[in-house]
Protein backbone atom coordinates (compact mmCIF):
# COMPACT_ATOMS: atom_id res chain seq x y z
CA UNK A 1 0.00 0.00 0.00
CA UNK A 2 1.18 3.25 -0.52
CA UNK A 3 2.04 5.69 1.96
CA UNK A 4 -0.80 8.09 0.86
CA UNK A 5 -3.47 5.64 0.38
CA UNK A 6 -2.29 4.73 4.13
CA UNK A 7 -3.14 8.11 4.42
CA UNK A 8 -6.39 8.58 3.39
CA UNK A 9 -7.51 5.72 4.73
CA UNK A 10 -6.18 6.40 8.33
CA UNK A 11 -7.89 10.27 8.11
CA UNK A 12 -11.64 8.45 6.10
CA UNK A 13 -11.32 5.42 8.99
CA UNK A 14 -11.11 7.55 11.97
CA UNK A 15 -13.72 9.77 11.34
CA UNK A 16 -16.57 7.55 10.39
CA UNK A 17 -15.14 5.35 13.28
CA UNK A 18 -15.41 8.83 15.23
CA UNK A 19 -18.38 9.84 13.96
CA UNK A 20 -19.98 6.10 14.39
CA UNK A 21 -18.57 6.35 17.86
CA UNK A 22 -19.97 9.48 19.16
CA UNK A 23 -23.77 8.49 16.99
CA UNK A 24 -23.49 5.03 19.26
CA UNK A 25 -22.32 7.24 22.18
CA UNK A 26 -26.17 8.59 22.45
CA UNK A 27 -27.73 5.26 22.61
CA UNK A 28 -24.51 4.05 25.37
CA UNK A 29 -25.03 7.00 27.42
CA UNK A 30 -28.81 6.73 28.04
CA UNK A 31 -28.54 3.07 28.35
CA UNK A 32 -26.20 3.53 30.80
CA UNK A 33 -28.08 6.53 32.57
CA UNK A 34 -31.08 3.65 33.12
CA UNK A 35 -28.93 1.10 34.21
CA UNK A 36 -27.57 3.32 37.44
CA UNK A 37 -31.47 4.76 37.71
CA UNK A 38 -32.80 1.16 38.16
CA UNK A 39 -34.38 1.81 34.24
CA UNK A 40 -33.53 0.12 31.49
CA UNK A 41 -33.17 3.35 29.04
CA UNK A 42 -34.03 2.81 24.90
CA UNK A 43 -34.32 -0.86 24.51
CA UNK A 44 -37.09 -0.66 21.60
CA UNK A 45 -35.86 -0.43 18.70
CA UNK A 46 -33.49 -3.46 17.09
CA UNK A 47 -31.29 -5.42 19.09
CA UNK A 48 -31.00 -3.95 22.79
CA UNK A 49 -32.29 -0.66 21.38
CA UNK A 50 -29.14 0.04 18.99
CA UNK A 51 -31.29 1.26 16.31
CA UNK A 52 -32.16 4.04 18.74
CA UNK A 53 -29.62 6.18 16.80
CA UNK A 54 -31.08 5.50 13.42
CA UNK A 55 -34.26 6.59 14.35
CA UNK A 56 -32.77 9.54 16.35
CA UNK A 57 -30.73 10.44 13.01
CA UNK A 58 -33.63 10.07 11.07
CA UNK A 59 -36.09 12.40 13.45
CA UNK A 60 -33.01 14.68 13.54
CA UNK A 61 -32.39 15.13 9.33
CA UNK A 62 -36.03 15.95 8.63
CA UNK A 63 -37.09 18.08 11.61
CA UNK A 64 -37.78 21.49 10.58
CA UNK A 65 -34.05 23.80 10.60
CA UNK A 66 -35.78 26.99 11.80
CA UNK A 67 -33.85 29.88 11.99
CA UNK A 68 -35.06 32.98 13.86
CA UNK A 69 -36.26 35.90 12.62
CA UNK A 70 -34.56 37.77 15.24
CA UNK A 71 -31.13 35.96 14.98
CA UNK A 72 -27.96 36.90 13.72
CA UNK A 73 -27.86 34.58 10.67
CA UNK A 74 -24.53 33.94 9.42
CA UNK A 75 -23.40 33.46 12.99
CA UNK A 76 -26.22 31.35 14.14
CA UNK A 77 -25.11 28.80 11.35
CA UNK A 78 -21.67 29.14 11.87
CA UNK A 79 -21.18 28.46 15.38
CA UNK A 80 -22.52 24.50 15.58
CA UNK A 81 -19.54 23.83 12.34
CA UNK A 82 -16.95 25.36 14.91
CA UNK A 83 -17.27 22.92 17.87
CA UNK A 84 -17.86 20.19 15.13
CA UNK A 85 -14.80 21.19 13.51
CA UNK A 86 -12.25 21.58 16.21
CA UNK A 87 -13.31 18.42 17.67
CA UNK A 88 -12.81 16.22 14.41
CA UNK A 89 -9.56 18.64 13.83
CA UNK A 90 -7.76 17.69 17.56
CA UNK A 91 -8.77 14.34 16.63
CA UNK A 92 -5.76 14.92 14.30
CA UNK A 93 -2.78 14.37 16.65
CA UNK A 94 -4.31 11.67 19.01
CA UNK A 95 -2.38 8.13 18.66
CA UNK A 96 -4.69 5.75 18.37
CA UNK A 97 -1.98 2.68 17.29
CA UNK A 98 1.40 2.57 16.44
CA UNK A 99 0.53 3.55 12.14
CA UNK A 100 -2.72 4.44 13.66
CA UNK A 101 -3.16 8.10 13.72
CA UNK A 102 -3.66 11.14 11.44
CA UNK A 103 -0.80 13.59 11.62
CA UNK A 104 2.13 13.36 14.13
CA UNK A 105 3.02 16.97 15.19
CA UNK A 106 5.76 17.55 17.71
CA UNK A 107 3.55 19.61 19.26
CA UNK A 108 0.71 17.76 19.15
CA UNK A 109 -0.19 18.31 22.96
CA UNK A 110 -0.05 22.29 22.30
CA UNK A 111 -2.62 21.08 19.25
CA UNK A 112 -5.10 19.73 21.25
CA UNK A 113 -5.55 22.55 23.74
CA UNK A 114 -5.36 24.44 21.18
CA UNK A 115 -8.42 23.14 19.33
CA UNK A 116 -10.09 22.11 22.29
CA UNK A 117 -9.77 26.15 23.72
CA UNK A 118 -11.15 27.39 20.17
CA UNK A 119 -14.64 25.14 20.53
CA UNK A 120 -15.71 27.63 23.56
CA UNK A 121 -16.49 29.97 20.53
CA UNK A 122 -18.89 27.83 19.55
CA UNK A 123 -20.71 28.11 22.56
CA UNK A 124 -20.20 31.73 23.21
CA UNK A 125 -21.39 32.57 19.34
CA UNK A 126 -24.05 30.39 19.21
CA UNK A 127 -25.12 31.78 22.75
CA UNK A 128 -24.86 35.24 21.52
CA UNK A 129 -26.50 34.99 17.65
CA UNK A 130 -29.20 32.88 19.43
CA UNK A 131 -30.71 36.83 20.42
CA UNK A 132 -32.59 34.55 23.70
CA UNK A 133 -31.51 35.75 27.00
CA UNK A 134 -31.34 32.07 27.89
CA UNK A 135 -29.21 30.79 25.15
CA UNK A 136 -26.90 34.43 26.10
CA UNK A 137 -26.53 33.25 29.79
CA UNK A 138 -25.68 30.05 28.41
CA UNK A 139 -22.76 31.58 26.50
CA UNK A 140 -21.78 33.55 29.57
CA UNK A 141 -21.83 30.72 31.47
CA UNK A 142 -19.31 29.20 28.68
CA UNK A 143 -17.38 31.60 29.48
CA UNK A 144 -16.84 32.13 32.53
CA UNK A 145 -15.85 28.39 32.68
CA UNK A 146 -13.83 28.37 30.00
CA UNK A 147 -12.04 30.92 31.97
CA UNK A 148 -12.21 28.90 35.20
CA UNK A 149 -11.11 25.62 33.60
CA UNK A 150 -8.34 26.51 30.75
CA UNK A 151 -5.61 28.01 33.08
CA UNK A 152 -5.62 24.95 35.33
CA UNK A 153 -6.13 22.46 32.69
CA UNK A 154 -2.78 23.31 30.45
CA UNK A 155 -0.60 23.10 33.77
CA UNK A 156 -1.60 19.87 34.89
CA UNK A 157 -0.12 18.57 31.53
CA UNK A 158 2.59 20.00 31.83
CA UNK A 159 3.97 17.40 34.73
CA UNK A 160 3.36 14.81 32.22
CA UNK A 161 5.53 16.93 29.39
CA UNK A 162 8.07 17.18 31.80
CA UNK A 163 8.54 13.13 32.30
CA UNK A 164 8.29 12.01 28.93
CA UNK A 165 10.46 15.57 27.98
CA UNK A 166 8.22 16.24 24.72
CA UNK A 167 5.22 17.70 23.03
CA UNK A 168 4.69 14.91 20.83
CA UNK A 169 2.04 12.31 22.08
CA UNK A 170 3.09 9.32 20.75
CA UNK A 171 6.68 10.31 22.56
CA UNK A 172 4.20 10.92 25.54
CA UNK A 173 2.94 6.83 24.82
CA UNK A 174 6.43 5.61 24.62
CA UNK A 175 7.73 7.05 27.84
CA UNK A 176 5.14 5.48 29.79
CA UNK A 177 6.26 1.30 28.78
CA UNK A 178 7.61 1.02 32.31
CA UNK A 179 5.22 3.26 34.16
CA UNK A 180 1.68 4.49 33.53
CA UNK A 181 1.92 8.89 34.48
CA UNK A 182 -1.24 7.83 36.19
CA UNK A 183 0.89 7.06 39.49
CA UNK A 184 3.87 9.67 39.20
CA UNK A 185 1.19 12.51 38.15
CA UNK A 186 -1.57 11.01 40.30
CA UNK A 187 -2.51 15.07 41.19
CA UNK A 188 -2.27 15.96 37.22
CA UNK A 189 -4.91 13.31 36.68
CA UNK A 190 -7.17 14.27 39.01
CA UNK A 191 -7.01 18.10 37.90
CA UNK A 192 -6.84 17.53 34.27
CA UNK A 193 -9.98 14.38 34.86
CA UNK A 194 -11.90 18.06 36.82
CA UNK A 195 -10.73 20.10 33.68
CA UNK A 196 -12.12 17.62 30.60
CA UNK A 197 -15.19 17.37 32.32
CA UNK A 198 -15.64 20.94 31.96
CA UNK A 199 -14.01 21.08 28.54
CA UNK A 200 -16.26 18.52 27.32
CA UNK A 201 -18.99 20.36 28.77
CA UNK A 202 -20.39 17.80 30.48
CA UNK A 203 -22.81 16.83 33.75
CA UNK A 204 -21.73 18.27 36.38
CA UNK A 205 -19.73 21.10 34.74
CA UNK A 206 -22.65 21.38 32.23
CA UNK A 207 -23.30 24.84 32.92
CA UNK A 208 -23.70 26.57 29.76
CA UNK A 209 -26.39 24.31 29.08
CA UNK A 210 -27.94 23.80 32.00
CA UNK A 211 -31.39 22.44 30.86
CA UNK A 212 -33.13 22.72 33.97
CA UNK A 213 -32.18 26.21 34.80
CA UNK A 214 -31.53 27.56 30.86
CA UNK A 215 -34.03 25.40 28.81
CA UNK A 216 -30.95 24.27 26.83
CA UNK A 217 -28.26 27.01 27.41
CA UNK A 218 -27.12 27.66 24.34
CA UNK A 219 -28.86 25.84 22.38
CA UNK A 220 -31.96 26.69 23.00
CA UNK A 221 -32.87 28.38 19.58
CA UNK A 222 -31.21 25.55 17.70
CA UNK A 223 -33.63 22.74 15.87
CA UNK A 224 -32.31 20.15 13.18
CA UNK A 225 -29.27 19.19 12.05
CA UNK A 226 -27.64 22.62 13.39
CA UNK A 227 -28.56 21.56 16.90
CA UNK A 228 -27.18 17.62 15.64
CA UNK A 229 -24.05 19.51 15.12
CA UNK A 230 -23.59 20.36 18.70
CA UNK A 231 -25.02 17.15 19.35
CA UNK A 232 -22.31 15.45 17.65
CA UNK A 233 -19.61 18.59 18.86
CA UNK A 234 -20.50 16.75 22.36
CA UNK A 235 -19.98 13.11 22.04
CA UNK A 236 -17.15 13.69 20.21
CA UNK A 237 -15.73 15.93 23.08
CA UNK A 238 -16.24 13.37 25.69
CA UNK A 239 -14.36 10.55 23.32
CA UNK A 240 -11.73 13.28 22.34
CA UNK A 241 -11.26 13.92 26.26
CA UNK A 242 -10.82 10.17 27.17
CA UNK A 243 -8.57 9.45 24.36
CA UNK A 244 -6.25 12.44 25.78
CA UNK A 245 -6.54 11.17 28.88
CA UNK A 246 -5.83 7.56 27.94
CA UNK A 247 -2.95 8.68 26.04
CA UNK A 248 -1.54 10.99 28.47
CA UNK A 249 -1.94 9.09 31.62
CA UNK A 250 -2.95 5.34 31.38
CA UNK A 251 -0.30 4.30 28.65
CA UNK A 252 -2.47 4.99 25.09
CA UNK A 253 -2.18 1.36 23.02
CA UNK A 254 0.40 -0.02 24.86
CA UNK A 255 -0.64 -3.30 27.60
CA UNK A 256 -0.15 -6.59 27.32
CA UNK A 257 -1.87 -10.02 25.01
CA UNK A 258 -4.47 -7.55 23.09
CA UNK A 259 -3.44 -5.94 20.43
CA UNK A 260 -2.69 -1.88 20.50
CA UNK A 261 -6.04 -0.28 19.13
CA UNK A 262 -8.01 -3.50 21.23
CA UNK A 263 -6.26 -1.58 24.48
CA UNK A 264 -6.50 1.75 22.95
CA UNK A 265 -10.59 1.32 22.83
CA UNK A 266 -11.08 -0.69 26.08
CA UNK A 267 -9.35 1.97 27.68
CA UNK A 268 -11.42 4.93 25.93
CA UNK A 269 -14.32 3.32 26.63
CA UNK A 270 -13.71 2.70 30.29
CA UNK A 271 -12.98 6.23 30.96
CA UNK A 272 -16.28 7.39 28.91
CA UNK A 273 -18.03 4.94 31.31
CA UNK A 274 -16.47 7.07 34.07
CA UNK A 275 -17.30 10.37 32.35
CA UNK A 276 -21.44 8.79 31.74
CA UNK A 277 -21.29 7.84 36.02
CA UNK A 278 -20.07 11.34 36.71
CA UNK A 279 -23.58 12.76 34.82
CA UNK A 280 -25.80 9.66 36.32
CA UNK A 281 -24.36 10.72 40.42
CA UNK A 282 -22.70 14.44 40.63
CA UNK A 283 -25.30 17.59 41.00
CA UNK A 284 -23.92 20.90 39.05
CA UNK A 285 -21.92 23.36 41.27
CA UNK A 286 -22.70 27.05 40.55
CA UNK A 287 -20.54 29.07 38.38
CA UNK A 288 -19.25 30.96 40.72
CA UNK A 289 -17.99 27.56 42.90
CA UNK A 290 -16.87 26.48 40.08
CA UNK A 291 -14.66 29.26 39.45
CA UNK A 292 -13.45 29.01 43.08
CA UNK A 293 -13.07 26.12 43.01
CA UNK A 294 -10.85 26.52 39.83
CA UNK A 295 -8.68 29.44 41.09
CA UNK A 296 -8.73 28.46 44.44
CA UNK A 297 -7.99 24.93 44.62
CA UNK A 298 -7.42 23.25 40.69
CA UNK A 299 -5.00 26.04 40.20
CA UNK A 300 -2.88 25.80 43.50
CA UNK A 301 -2.75 21.72 43.24
CA UNK A 302 -1.49 22.19 39.53
CA UNK A 303 1.36 24.35 40.42
CA UNK A 304 2.17 22.42 43.28
CA UNK A 305 2.43 19.47 41.39
CA UNK A 306 4.59 20.91 38.70
CA UNK A 307 7.10 22.36 41.16
CA UNK A 308 7.16 18.58 42.52
CA UNK A 309 7.20 16.93 39.42
CA UNK A 310 10.15 19.58 38.13
CA UNK A 311 12.29 19.15 41.39
CA UNK A 312 12.10 15.44 41.75
CA UNK A 313 12.96 15.35 37.79
CA UNK A 314 15.95 17.92 38.58
CA UNK A 315 17.18 15.65 41.59
CA UNK A 316 16.96 12.42 39.10
CA UNK A 317 18.52 13.61 36.12
CA UNK A 318 21.77 15.14 38.31
CA UNK B 1 -14.29 14.92 47.27
CA UNK B 2 -14.95 12.15 49.19
CA UNK B 3 -18.49 12.71 49.39
CA UNK B 4 -18.85 12.31 45.58
CA UNK B 5 -16.85 9.68 45.28
CA UNK B 6 -19.18 7.79 48.22
CA UNK B 7 -22.07 9.27 45.85
CA UNK B 8 -20.52 7.85 42.92
CA UNK B 9 -19.44 4.26 44.41
CA UNK B 10 -23.19 4.13 45.51
CA UNK B 11 -25.07 4.97 41.95
CA UNK B 12 -22.03 2.64 40.24
CA UNK B 13 -23.84 0.01 42.72
CA UNK B 14 -27.06 0.35 41.39
CA UNK B 15 -26.18 -1.38 38.21
CA UNK B 16 -26.95 -4.88 40.37
CA UNK B 17 -30.35 -3.94 41.32
CA UNK B 18 -33.72 -4.74 40.58
CA UNK B 19 -34.92 -2.62 37.49
CA UNK B 20 -38.57 -0.56 38.33
CA UNK B 21 -39.69 -0.24 34.54
CA UNK B 22 -42.44 -2.58 33.85
CA UNK B 23 -42.03 -2.98 30.46
CA UNK B 24 -45.71 -2.50 29.24
CA UNK B 25 -46.76 -3.82 25.98
CA UNK B 26 -44.71 -6.93 26.31
CA UNK B 27 -45.37 -6.82 30.48
CA UNK B 28 -48.98 -5.75 31.77
CA UNK B 29 -48.81 -3.45 34.98
CA UNK B 30 -51.26 -5.03 37.79
CA UNK B 31 -54.30 -2.50 37.78
CA UNK B 32 -56.07 -2.58 41.17
CA UNK B 33 -59.90 -3.59 40.67
CA UNK B 34 -60.76 0.19 41.70
CA UNK B 35 -59.09 1.90 39.31
CA UNK B 36 -61.05 4.43 37.37
CA UNK B 37 -61.12 3.29 33.42
CA UNK B 38 -62.53 2.41 30.63
CA UNK B 39 -67.02 3.30 31.69
CA UNK B 40 -69.50 0.29 31.19
CA UNK B 41 -73.46 0.02 31.33
CA UNK B 42 -73.37 -3.54 33.31
CA UNK B 43 -77.10 -5.58 33.31
CA UNK B 44 -78.36 -6.85 36.45
CA UNK B 45 -78.92 -10.85 37.43
CA UNK B 46 -81.57 -11.39 35.28
CA UNK B 47 -80.00 -10.04 32.04
CA UNK B 48 -81.82 -6.77 31.58
CA UNK B 49 -79.63 -3.07 31.54
CA UNK B 50 -79.88 -1.86 35.23
CA UNK B 51 -79.65 1.51 33.38
CA UNK B 52 -83.01 3.26 34.49
CA UNK B 53 -82.40 6.63 32.29
CA UNK B 54 -82.54 8.90 35.48
CA UNK B 55 -80.07 10.88 34.58
CA UNK B 56 -78.01 11.76 36.84
CA UNK B 57 -74.65 10.36 35.73
CA UNK B 58 -75.41 13.40 33.16
CA UNK B 59 -75.86 15.43 35.79
CA UNK B 60 -73.15 14.82 38.12
CA UNK B 61 -70.83 14.58 34.96
CA UNK B 62 -68.40 17.68 35.43
CA UNK B 63 -67.52 17.66 31.85
CA UNK B 64 -70.03 16.75 30.88
CA UNK B 65 -69.60 13.79 28.44
CA UNK B 66 -72.45 11.51 28.83
CA UNK B 67 -75.73 12.13 27.08
CA UNK B 68 -78.66 10.20 26.86
CA UNK B 69 -82.53 9.95 26.27
CA UNK B 70 -85.11 8.21 28.53
CA UNK B 71 -87.93 5.99 27.31
CA UNK B 72 -90.45 3.22 28.36
CA UNK B 73 -91.27 -0.30 27.33
CA UNK B 74 -94.50 -1.24 27.48
CA UNK B 75 -94.71 -2.50 31.17
CA UNK B 76 -93.51 0.74 32.23
CA UNK B 77 -89.87 -0.17 32.77
CA UNK B 78 -87.61 3.01 31.99
CA UNK B 79 -84.49 2.74 29.91
CA UNK B 80 -82.69 4.34 27.56
CA UNK B 81 -83.17 4.77 24.16
CA UNK B 82 -79.22 6.06 23.48
CA UNK B 83 -76.75 6.33 25.57
CA UNK B 84 -73.62 8.38 24.78
CA UNK B 85 -70.24 8.82 26.56
CA UNK B 86 -67.57 10.86 24.54
CA UNK B 87 -64.49 9.81 25.80
CA UNK B 88 -62.28 12.12 24.45
CA UNK B 89 -63.83 14.46 27.13
CA UNK B 90 -64.02 12.07 30.18
CA UNK B 91 -62.01 13.07 32.80
CA UNK B 92 -62.78 9.32 34.12
CA UNK B 93 -63.59 11.03 37.84
CA UNK B 94 -66.02 8.37 38.59
CA UNK B 95 -68.69 11.01 39.57
CA UNK B 96 -71.44 9.15 37.36
CA UNK B 97 -70.56 5.76 39.27
CA UNK B 98 -71.10 7.43 42.57
CA UNK B 99 -74.42 9.39 41.50
CA UNK B 100 -75.75 6.38 39.71
CA UNK B 101 -78.44 4.80 42.03
CA UNK B 102 -78.98 1.62 40.40
CA UNK B 103 -75.14 0.56 39.89
CA UNK B 104 -75.70 0.64 36.24
CA UNK B 105 -72.72 2.64 34.94
CA UNK B 106 -69.21 1.42 36.29
CA UNK B 107 -65.49 2.41 35.93
CA UNK B 108 -63.62 -0.57 35.06
CA UNK B 109 -59.59 -1.46 35.09
CA UNK B 110 -59.25 -0.73 31.04
CA UNK B 111 -57.16 2.43 30.37
CA UNK B 112 -55.94 0.84 26.72
CA UNK B 113 -58.34 3.11 24.80
CA UNK B 114 -55.95 4.91 22.32
CA UNK B 115 -57.45 5.64 18.71
CA UNK B 116 -56.12 7.24 15.54
CA UNK B 117 -59.95 8.80 14.89
CA UNK B 118 -61.17 11.54 17.27
CA UNK B 119 -64.34 10.26 16.60
CA UNK B 120 -64.10 6.76 17.57
CA UNK B 121 -63.93 8.14 21.04
CA UNK B 122 -67.28 8.56 21.13
CA UNK B 123 -69.09 5.19 22.43
CA UNK B 124 -72.60 4.72 22.02
CA UNK B 125 -74.78 2.27 23.75
CA UNK B 126 -74.15 -1.04 22.17
CA UNK B 127 -70.40 -0.31 23.06
CA UNK B 128 -71.16 0.54 26.32
CA UNK B 129 -73.52 -2.10 27.64
CA UNK B 130 -71.87 -5.33 28.65
CA UNK B 131 -73.42 -8.88 29.21
CA UNK B 132 -72.49 -9.15 33.10
CA UNK B 133 -73.06 -7.61 36.04
CA UNK B 134 -69.67 -5.79 36.90
CA UNK B 135 -68.83 -5.41 40.25
CA UNK B 136 -71.85 -6.04 41.85
CA UNK B 137 -73.02 -9.34 40.94
CA UNK B 138 -76.41 -9.99 43.08
CA UNK B 139 -77.97 -6.22 42.68
CA UNK B 140 -80.91 -6.37 41.16
CA UNK B 141 -82.66 -2.60 41.62
CA UNK B 142 -86.45 -3.70 40.77
CA UNK B 143 -86.24 -6.26 42.84
CA UNK B 144 -85.74 -4.13 45.79
CA UNK B 145 -87.98 -1.43 44.49
CA UNK B 146 -91.56 -0.87 45.22
CA UNK B 147 -92.42 -0.55 41.45
CA UNK B 148 -94.72 -3.04 39.70
CA UNK B 149 -92.93 -4.24 36.27
CA UNK B 150 -93.55 -6.75 34.11
CA UNK B 151 -92.56 -10.42 36.32
CA UNK B 152 -92.92 -8.64 39.58
CA UNK B 153 -96.46 -7.40 40.71
CA UNK B 154 -96.66 -4.85 43.66
CA UNK B 155 -95.75 -6.31 47.05
CA UNK B 156 -93.11 -9.12 45.36
CA UNK B 157 -90.15 -7.23 45.74
CA UNK B 158 -87.90 -8.39 49.11
CA UNK B 159 -88.89 -7.50 52.25
CA UNK B 160 -92.08 -5.73 51.05
CA UNK B 161 -95.25 -6.91 52.50
CA UNK B 162 -98.07 -7.19 50.20
CA UNK B 163 -100.54 -3.99 49.88
CA UNK B 164 -103.17 -3.91 51.93
CA UNK B 165 -106.37 -3.48 50.12
CA UNK B 166 -108.43 -0.86 52.57
CA UNK B 167 -111.25 -1.36 51.31
CA UNK B 168 -111.56 -4.89 52.76
CA UNK B 169 -110.69 -2.88 56.25
CA UNK B 170 -114.07 -0.85 56.48
CA UNK B 171 -116.76 -2.20 58.80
Amino acid sequence: MSELARNWSNVIGILIVVFGFAALLSWIERRLLGVWQDRYGPNRVGPFGVLQIVADAIKLLTKEDWIPPFADKAVFVLAPAVIAVTTLLAFAVVPIAPGIGVVDLNIGLLFFLAMSSLGVYSIVLGGWASNNKYSLLGGFRAAAQMLSYEVFMGLSLMGVVMLAGSFNLRDIVHAQENLWFCIPQILGLATFTVAGIAEARRLPFDLPEAENELVAGFHTEYSGMKFGLFFIGEYVGIILVSAMMVTLFFGGWLGPLLPPLMWFLLKTSVVIGFFILLRASLPRPRYDQLMAYGWKVMLPLTLVNLLVTGAIVLALES
Amino acid sequence: MWNSLKTMWIIFLHMFRRRETIQYPDEKPFIPPRWRGRIILSRDPDGEERCVACYLCAAACPVDCIALQATEDEHGRRYPSFFRINFSRCIFCGFCEEACPTDAIQLTPDFEMGEYDRKNLVYEKEDLLIDGTGKYPDYNFYRVAGLAIKGKNKGDAENETPPVDLHSLLP
